[in-house]
Parts: C-alpha cells; structure tokens; sequence
C-alpha cells in the first residue's frame, strides 16, 4: 500500500496536500479505497461551499456501503474535480490523483498525520 | 431464458378483436406517431414466457428464505383467498359508504388490533410501506412540537445500528439526525445517549430487537432519558415479529409506532408486495394523523386507506391465528433462530455471542482473514444449495456480517437441512478457498458484475 511522503492522512483515511498554507487538496487514501472496494458513486460538494475539518463534504458509494468522507480542514471549495462523477474508477485506480476537492482559504485543520506514522496508524486498522 | 422480445414476430400476436369500425375522431396531438413496440407472440408462447420467469424466481413458496431483518415468512393461501372476495376487490374509495361497510369495517377493526398488539391508542393504514411509515410517524413528532411551540427540537437521534432508513426518513422530514454509538452488547450505550438529548432533540428512533437481533435490556430508561428531555420515542417495527403479543412497544415507552404488515403480518414482501406500513400512535398525538379531518393533521400521505388489499390480507393473519396465535409466532420465530445459532456458533463466530432474539448475526471475519473467503462467498455458495442468503453487511457495525432470520414458518427439518449446508460450505471455505470465488455453480446467472452495473447502467431492453 502506497502513502506518498508529501501528503498528510488524517484518522479517517482522507489525505490532505498543501499548496500552501491557506490552499489544499483533499482526497481518499490507498487504504480508503481498498477497504471501500470498488466505488460506483461520488457525492461532491459545490463550489463555494464551506467545509469544517472533522465534518463530512462528500459521501462515496461502493457496491458495498456508502460512506462519508470528512474534510481534514476547515476553509471554502475553491474547485470540484468534477471528472470524478463520471469516473468513480478514478479513485481506485489512482488514489492519490483523485482529487475532490481544492480548499481555499484555511483557517485551521484536524490533527494530521505524516505518511510515516498514518502507516502505523493503518496497521493498527486491520 | 429467451426474453419476451426475443421470441416475438411480426404479425404473430394475439388479438382476437375485430378492427375498430368507429371512425377515429380525436386530435392528432395526442397520439402517437407509431404504435408502441410491444412483444408480438401467440398465448402460448405468453403462458412459458411466464412460467419460466417463475421458476427462476425464488420465494417462500420455493425454499428457505432466511433473509435477516425481512421477515420472510409464509404467506397463507387463505390471506389471497380474502383478498380476492369480490367484496373487497370490486369496490371504489368514492362510492357511497353505506355501500362498503363491510370494508370500512375491517380497516377499523385491523386499526383497532395492530393498536392492541403495539400498545397504541389510534392508528392510520395509510403509509405503503415501513419507510412510508417512519416519515409519516417523524411528520407527527414534527406536528407535536409546533404545536407546542417548540420549534427547536429539530435533532432525531438513530443509533449507529439503525436501518439506513431511519436516518433517510428523518432527513426527509426535515430533521438533523444525530447518530449514536452502540455499547460492547450491540444495544443503546446510555451514557451516549445522555450526553446526546437536550433541548434540541425532537425524538429518538429505535428498533428493538435491534438489528443485530437482541431486545435492549434498558429499554426504559432509553424511553425516559428522551422523555425527560423533552422528546419522543419513535419504535420501528421492523423486528416486531419477535415480541408481538408478548411485550408491547408503548409499554416499552414508545409514543409513535409503525407496522410492516409486509413483514409481521404475513403480506407479500419484496416483488410480489406492495407493502404496508400502518402506523399507530398514543392519544395526544391522534389529532396529527393523516385522514381525521382534524385541522392539525399531517395531511393524506397516501390516497384513501392505503393498500387496502394488503390490509384484507393482515387482518385475515390475525383472525387465524387469533390472540394465542400472535404470541406463539413469535416465540416460535426466536426459537428457531436461537436453534439455528447454536447449531452454526461453533464454527460460525456470532458478532453477540448471547441468546438472541429472532434473528442473529454471524461475522465471517476470521474466515475471511484467514482463508480469504468472504460473507459474499458464502452467500453466494448457498444460492446453490436452493437457499436465499441471509442479509449481508448488516448491520454496518459487525464485519463480513451475515444475519440470519429463519422465522417461525419453517420447520426443524428445514432448519436442520440449512445448517447441514452452512457446514458444508465452511468446510469446503478451509479445504478450497479459491473454489467460492467461483460461486455459485448452477444458477440461471452465475456472479454478476455490480461494478460494471453500478457504473454503467443499462436499464432498458436496447432493441
């Protein structure tokens, strides 16, 4: 399983990657989606929406469950990656590219990990 | 099987009406520009059609159908028979009422038994089915805090164990739901629950036996730490087969109530449906029900009395088996299950290792660790073996869960005979895991690819 040295994870399995420190990306981790299994469905936020760290944004669908995903940090949707609704695949294929949304305008965030101890922290989930 | 489309030919139906000599005299806006593309084949043909999708139906009527949480129970051949009393079937909501009364009253008396069994005061038939039923029920909560003013209590607590309908309903009735931990026993942790009500909490809703099958042995005081808060108790009915005629929900504390006489009533339940959802609640909440003509109600949720047929057929239940019958279902629906589980326990790990109520749940993690095979596989092994698999993945709380609900319609051989094939497929799971992936052999359709469904639906004939 793949955790990229760049990226912070949080507890529930989302990754985090700073622009800066007011601008993110936020997706799923390798080991969101292999235990989710194949998603069918992606549930995005719309752009202007304020998301709250440790709240859900988005919601995923796999053949199994639907689950939420939470926002790592507190700030505004500055983008959607809108190429997900169409190719939920996209989030098994290439965790890591799958983006959902940009966040703009960070005002705080979620105790995050770095790839080193989140790969603890996962082994802990098995 | 060949689809109906497939067997079609031009010019082969079956009409045996002469051409219309009627001169055709309505506007051309209307109508259609080509006649509907319908199948064109001989009765014959219609009557295998037919068959054939029969027998590659699987019900109650075929084979064990231990669906968890479902109910599937056997259908009585005298509830269609009632059904189908030209009494009940040749009639019209609008028709004058001195004319149905043999209808109307048996709508008042079924309304006056389900109220009994669930410890209500009034109930409505008019909810189609048990999430109709929850919407309805949270729509009369909402009812009774406008009226009292109390416009804040907007929160709906579910505990983490729920049907995903009840949070579904409570979002659709414009509640904010708050979700709850379950204790190490699978019931209602209280101090979660305390920590959750206050002076936001329109109610809780709950299903007890829960859905990993176990009556919550704190159930009043779950009732009376939302009461004490201000809110109300919501019972889903879900479960009601293993406590009805024994324990009622409003002595359990409960202030709304509702029934799926699709599952507890012995209605049809899945395709052959639809459902029904009656939903009871005490005195001070009557004046919100739908169809009182009160100026406080919810309103019509439903045309008339809802699905009256399937009324006829819950009603006929009752009188058969009549008031030693109700409980005796009922105790017979938890033996069964607790018979069945202590058959499987030794090799099939219970998420509750504890005797449960009518249903149990069985968590195929180890076996998935170990071997690989998951509670996918072994469903899927069991279809089969002429079985319908047990729910899967329910509830979210137990991993690679399998529940099992066997109802008090089968007998001990039926019961021996789906054990002996659950060790079977254990033991075939240890000595040739890869072999379930390949499961099942000998159905009409073997695995169907749900991704590629999921992804890509086709959801018409593409002729």
């Amino acid at each position: 399983m793949n955790f990229p040295n760049d990226l912070k994870y949080t507890k529930t399995h989302e990754w985090v990657k700073f622009e800066d420190e007011k601008t993110a990306y936020v997706g799923i981790s390798d080991y969101a989606q292999d235990a989710l299994g194949d998603l069918v469905f992606v549930n995005l936020p719309e752009e202007g929406d304020e998301v709250v760290s440790g709240e859900a944004f988005a919601d995923v669908e796999s053949v199994k469950a639907v689950s939420d995903v939470n926002s790592p940090v507190t700030g505004t949707v500055a983008e959607v990656n809108e190429e997900l609704a169409d190719e939920p695949q996209k989030m098994n294929e290439e965790p890591y590219a799958a983006w959902f949304v940009k966040v703009t305008g960070i005002s705080g965030c979620d105790e995050l990990m770095d790839a080193a101890a989140y790969e603890e922290y996962v082994k802990t989930c098995e | 099987m060949k689809l109906i489309f497939e067997r079609s030919r031009e010019g082969r139906g079956t009409a045996y009406l002469p051409a219309c000599d009627v001169p055709e005299k309505l506007p051309a806006c209307p109508l259609r520009e080509k006649a509907p593309r319908l199948a064109e084949v001989p009765e014959t043909e219609v009557d295998r059609h037919y068959s054939e999708l029969a027998s590659q139906t699987h019900g109650v009527n075929k084979g064990f159908y231990p669906l968890g949480s479902c109910t599937m129970k056997y259908n009585p051949a005298i509830n269609e028979y009632a059904a189908s009393l030209p009494g009940f079937t040749d009639i019209h909501p609008l028709q004058d009422e001195d004319t149905v009364k043999g209808a109307a009253e048996l709508a008042e008396r079924l309304e006056k038994y389900l109220a009994e069994i669930t410890g209500m005061d009034a109930v409505t038939l008019q909810p189609a089915a048990g999430a109709h039923g929850e919407f309805t029920g949270l729509l009369l909560i909402k009812a009774y805090h406008r009226s009292c003013g109390n416009t804040q209590r907007r929160k709906i607590i579910v505990p983490d164990s729920a049907h995903g309908t009840n949070p579904a309903s409570a979002a659709m009735a414009g509640f904010e739901v708050v979700s709850i931990a379950s204790d190490e026993h699978g019931c209602v942790d209280l101090d979660a629950l305390r920590a959750a009500v206050g002076e936001d909490t329109a109610g809780l809703m709950l299903t007890n036996p829960n859905t990993v099958g176990l009556f919550d042995p704190n159930i009043l005081e779950i009732t009376s730490i939302v009461h004490e808060a201000g809110g109300l108790c919501y019972y889903d009915g879900a479960n009601l087969n293993a406590v009805m005629g024994i324990v009622r929900p409003g002595d359990m504390g409960f202030d709304v109530v509702h029934v799926n006489l699709h599952k507890t009533f012995s209605t049809p339940h899945g395709g052959g449906g639809p459902g029904s959802g009656p939903v009871g609640c005490r005195q001070f909440l009557a004046r919100f029900l739908p169809h009182t003509g009160s100026a406080e109600s919810i309103g019509d949720v439903r045309s008339f009395m809802g699905n009256f047929l399937v009324a006829v057929k819950a009603f006929t239940y009752i009188l058969s088996i009549g008031a030693e019958g109700v409980p005796l279902a009922a105790s017979n629906a938890v033996l069964n299950a607790n018979y069945m589980r202590v058959k499987l326990a030794d090799i099939y790990p219970m998420a509750y290792d504890t005797v449960c109520m009518h249903e149990f749940v069985m968590s195929l993690e180890k076996l998935h660790h170990e071997y690989g095979v998951s509670a996918l596989d072994v469903a899927k092994a069991m279809l089969d073996h002429g079985i319908h698999p047990p729910t899967m993945y329910f509830p979210l709380i137990v991993h690679e869960a399998l529940m099992v609900e066997p109802t008090e319609t089968e007998t001990k051989e039926t019961l021996d005979e789906a054990v002996e094939i659950l060790r079977g497929i254990y033991d075939a799971a240890v000595s040739d895991p890869a072999s379930m992936h390949e499961m099942p052999l000998n159905t009409s359709v073997r695995r169907l690819d749900e991704v590629g469904a999921a992804r890509n639906p086709v959801v018409r004939y593409q002729f």
